[in-house]
């Protein structure tokens, strides 16, 4: 989008801040693992029950590559502009851990499945263009867990294996992103898309884990570990810009070295230094063998989705809303899906015979778009909510009552508050508080007028020339500028003469 | 020796039952410590569920390499780190076995994780050649080889990374065969060079070898080097050589070849000719080569495969647990004999950055090197002919103690590991009463021609008819 113009900043400023992530995505919308068949829905189960010989690796079992989880990866590569390479090959990572059943992890290394991609989000100065390193995909480990909180307190740790062997797919991007707040919104972009992909759940634990690397002023980076939200994100590496700034103030010098996030305190602190860094001694994974994925992606590049950056876009084209709304709308996907179901519904409601693409009313669509971007999301967010929680269908019928004017824009903000604090319907709610606008009911009087004013045709319709009818609604929509409903206009004449 | 129709024949007479039976009771008196685990119970159970089964091999006893995962069965791959361990999955090709009706009756002896060429490096004990039991077995499936040698049991199952089928088949006077890579299924094969090795069946003669291999041939899901297609290879046991061309790669006619095997192996080749199949010299110029490259590759991927032998989740455990990484490294320490941590050491060293390039990259270049003489050489010959071993049987504790010697013992066979291509090892002859055996290796996926043109060597010679006396 707009290549032109989206400005590459200058590398370093003064202050210089470099931070660069690398973001573990688990693709639990998958069936199966990703080298043996064993289910993922293992979120509610005991530990160690979703497992088989080969995500145990017990000796003598042999990875499978899931097909599917090459597709789900080129998907996400291709939707973050990356090139799919002719072929693709895994390779081992070889280091010991206890979560890890093999003494190695099956990785990517040379040929990942995407490389040299890019993001655009918002920058403090307007829009700027993150750029994605590469992609790959690899076996994630099993999940330790510490009797007693903490490493250093318990007294044992215990190993499930049920996460082992989940596909996971590892986004690198380059050292672009210059704030905290460009992180966090770089990580909201790339949730968003993925949502937008339908191939990870990014409610589930764990779904996407974050590693950060950061540097002032070209000096030394320190890499952060153990992020595991958007927020903590931001927070990891405010902490770092103020602990690398105070460093360097004393006169003391960052050495590079990895760091743990401390969730609970908001700190990180040092886990080993490059002296003490693996030689991982990565080879290729001879079980597995090179796949030939060039081959794949124009088909996949066919099924992908409109992604967000065109969906919003499109709403500002399509719809007439302005881009601060289209960019709301479209954040999320089921935010946007929303919104466009409403449009089509109110639409296919005033003009029931015309195809959608043709035509979509423009005042409406704008209301709608006013109505839940400003109005519901503001609502849901306020209640830590997501937009499950109000039916499409009480929106349609919310919008109708406010555009036909049956009730104020006061009433209708109530009308919401209502439903998502005590549930009910949009009629409802507006029966029960008697929000109802006393005498404006326009539509009944432009029936009575429309009555009044064709005795001829209300004659034919009584001499039994059903289409008569039909002059008589379109009098009645001509009044009413489209604001009435046809079938509810068509039994309000048929009841009348 | 045994053959399996006369085993079928003693089923019939009897019972399945009553030769599985007599048959684990040799192996319990057997000189040659042949077996590490002795499926007693399991074993004659299963031969009298088998009474029925009409399976090429129903109710036929077969010894399986104690690195092929059995269900039930104890699979200590001959070290001490998995002593004690039971694997709950069978491997494909024990899948396979049982569905034909084959009995197995219990785990035999090798070199620790296939490492060696003698059987020597087992914690379970040494093999003894059923030939001379002064001497080693070969290796490192030197328990399937001599079990099979010694009449214990008709068939067994091997593994060769780098000749560990076929150099106990020369030493034991038996027929052994590793095929094309990818034509039988590794899954449940314990790896020590997973780019090398294939599951070999070993038997007392060609006819035998082709039926097992026929069973446990075919593709499988479950291991993504397997490749696809079933063949009947028993179609291959045909008596003729009309027209085949026979290569003879000078190279595996080399410095510190025996006198005896060199004049058997041309015998042999000659045996061939008067049967009406045509020699040729041909050149393999980077067979020197092979060795090293091979221990590079085989010792590198052994680093990284026995990684995951570190006691937590089974196998040997200690008394005291300490943190996880003094617990691991004494784990190893322990579990581990002394030539498996010699090449996980060579080999993570291999890996290491700075070496990689020198030693790992280096040896795959050569490796493809290795392959094309291959193609080149059988592109105008149908099969190549060579010794298997450059010797017969040497004695106990000859090699052991100075490896590099014994490793040089592999010249022959390791190159055909490196090219993927198949080579059955059979008997051609014997020096001092100590077998001497052939190899023909054949194009990749044709095992068909090795099998006819071993099958033709057999029907017109006698040497499968020896046994050793074992009393
Ligand atoms: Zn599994």
């Amino acid at each position: 989008m707009r290549e032109g113009s989206l400005k590459l900043r200058p590398y370093l400023d003064e202050v210089g801040v470099m931070i660069g992530l690398e973001i573990h995505v688990q693709l639990n919308k998958l069936n199966t693992k990703i080298f043996c068949g064993c289910p993922l829905d293992y979120h509610d189960d005991e530990p160690n029950t979703h497992t088989c010989p080969v995500c145990l690796g017990l000796p003598g079992s042999l990875p499978v590559i899931n097909r599917k989880s090459v597709e789900y990866s080129i998907k996400v590569g291709l939707a973050l502009n990356c090139t799919i390479e002719e072929h693709t090959q895994f390779y081992r990572k070889n280091y010991y851990y206890p979560d890890l059943p093999k003494g190695f992890q099956i990785t990517q290394y040379d040929y990942p499945i995407a490389s040299n991609g890019y993001i655009n989000i918002e920058g403090e100065d307007g829009e700027i263009r993150i750029r994605i390193n590469r992609a790959h995909m690899e076996e994630d480990p099993g999940r330790l867990v510490h009797e007693g909180g903490s490493i250093e307190r318990s007294k044992h740790t215990l190993i499930d294996y049920n996460r082992s062997g989940v596909a996971l797919l590892e986004i690198v991007t380059e050292p672009d992103i210059r704030s905290p707040k460009e992180a966090r919104r770089f990580l909201d972009k790339l949730r968003n898309i993925l949502g937008y992909l339908d191939v990870v759940d990014t409610t589930l634990e764990g779904s996407m884990r974050v590693d950060a690397n950061i540097s002032l002023s070209g000096g030394s980076r320190s890499e952060v570990k153990n992020i595991s939200s958007h927020k903590g994100a931001e927070r990891a590496l405010l902490f770092e810009i103020v602990r690398q700034k105070n460093l360097l103030r004393r006169g003391g010098k960052v050495v590079q070295e990895t760091r743990h996030f401390d969730e609970a305190r908001g700190v990180t602190v040092s886990l080993r230094t490059k002296e003490e860094a693996h030689d991982y001694r990565y080879f290729p994974e001879a079980d597995l063998g090179p796949i030939k994925v060039a081959d794949w992606a124009p088909g996949i590049k066919a099924t992908l989705p409109e992604l967000p950056d065109a969906r919003r876009e499109r709403f500002v084209s399509l719809y007439g809303i302005t881009d601060d709304h289209a960019k709301s709308l479209t954040s999320e996907k089921q935010v946007a899906d929303f919104y466009e179901e409403v449009v089509i519904k109110c639409s296919n409601y005033y003009k029931p015979d015309e195809s959608i693409d043709d035509y979509i009313q423009l005042d409406i669509a704008h209301f709608a778009a006013v109505w839940i971007a400003d109005e519901l999301k503001g609502q849901l967010n306020f209640r830590n909510l997501n937009i499950d929680s109000f039916k499409v269908k009480d929106m349609v019928s919310l919008i109708k009552l406010i555009h036909e004017n049956k009730i104020t824009e006061q009433s209708g903000k109530e009308v919401i508050r209502t439903i998502l604090d005590d549930g009910g319907s949009p009629d409802e709610v507006v029966a029960a508080k008697g929000l109802l606008k006393a005498g404006g009911d326009i539509v009944t009087t432009a029936v009575k007028e429309v009555i009044a004013e064709n005795p001829q045709a209300v004659e034919d319709y009584r001499s039994g020339k059903q289409e008569a009818v039909n002059f008589l609604m379109g009098q009645v929509m001509k009044k009413t500028r489209g604001r009435a409903g046809a079938k509810e206009v068509r039994e309000m004449i048929i009841q009348r003469i | 020796m045994i053959t399996v129709s006369q085993t079928l024949e003693a089923i019939k007479d009897s019972s399945a039952e009553e030769v599985v039976s007599q048959c684990i009771e040799r192996i319990e008196n057997s000189k040659f410590n042949t077996f590490i685990t002795v499926a007693k119970d399991s074993a004659p159970e299963a031969a009298r569920k088998a009474e029925g089964h009409t399976g090429p091999l129903a109710g036929v006893p077969i010894a399986i390499k104690d690195n092929i995962s059995t269900r039930g069965i104890q699979t200590t791959c001959a070290s001490k780190i998995l002593g004690g361990y039971v694997p709950p999955y069978d491997a494909h090709v024990i899948e396979r076995l049982k569905a034909a009706g084959a009995i197995i009756v219990g785990k035999v002896n090798m070199d620790e994780f296939a490492m060696g060429t003698s059987t020597e490096s087992s914690y379970y004990g040494p093999t003894l050649n059923p030939w001379d039991p002064e001497r080693v077995p070969g290796g490192s499936s030197g328990g399937s080889a001599a079990t099979v040698a010694a009449g214990e049991v008709p068939l067994s199952l091997g593994s060769d990374t780098g000749g560990s089928v076929r150099c106990p088949a020369s030493f034991c006077g038996v027929v052994g065969l590793k095929p094309t890579y990818g034509v039988i299924s590794r899954y449940g094969l314990i790896s020590y060079a997973n780019s090398l090795e294939q599951i070999g069946p070993i038997a007392s003669n060609v006819g035998d070898m082709t039926l097992l291999f026929n069973v446990i041939a075919g593709h499988d899901p479950r291991d993504s080097t397997s490749v696809a297609g079933e063949k009947d290879y028993t179609k291959a046991l045909v008596n003729d050589v009309k027209g085949l061309t026979i290569g003879v790669p000078k190279e595996y006619f080399g410095e510190g070849i025996d006198q005896a095997v060199e004049k058997s192996v041309w015998d042999g080749v000659h045996r061939l000719e008067d049967l009406g199949a045509s020699w040729q010299e041909v050149e393999m110029p980077h067979t020197k080569y092979a060795l090293a490259a091979y221990y590079v590759i085989a010792m590198s991927e052994a680093s990284s495969n026995l990684a995951r032998f570190d006691g937590m989740r089974y196998g040997l455990r200690l008394e005291k647990d300490h943190d996880w990484h003094t617990t691991y490294s004494e784990i190893r320490a322990q579990g581990f004999g002394e030539e498996v941590k010699r090449r996980i050491l060579l080999g993570t060293y291999a890996l290491s950055a700075g070496y990689m390039d020198k030693y790992y990259i280096k040896a795959l270049k050569v490796r493809t090197l290795i392959r094309q003489d291959f193609e080149r050489a059988l592109k105008d010959t149908d099969v190549l002919i060579a010794p298997t071993m450059p010797t017969p049987a040497f004695k106990l504790s000859e090699k052991i103690s100075d490896p590099l010697t014994l490793y040089m013992a592999d010249v022959n066979t390791v190159p055909i590991n490196l090219a993927g291509v198949p080579s059955v090892s059979l008997p051609c002859g014997f020096s001092d009463g100590l077998p001497i055996g052939l190899q023909i290796m054949g194009k990749h996926f044709d095992e068909e021609t090795v099998i006819r043109t071993a099958y033709t060597f057999e029907q017109n010679t006698d040497f499968h008819t020896k046994a050793p006396e074992v009393v």
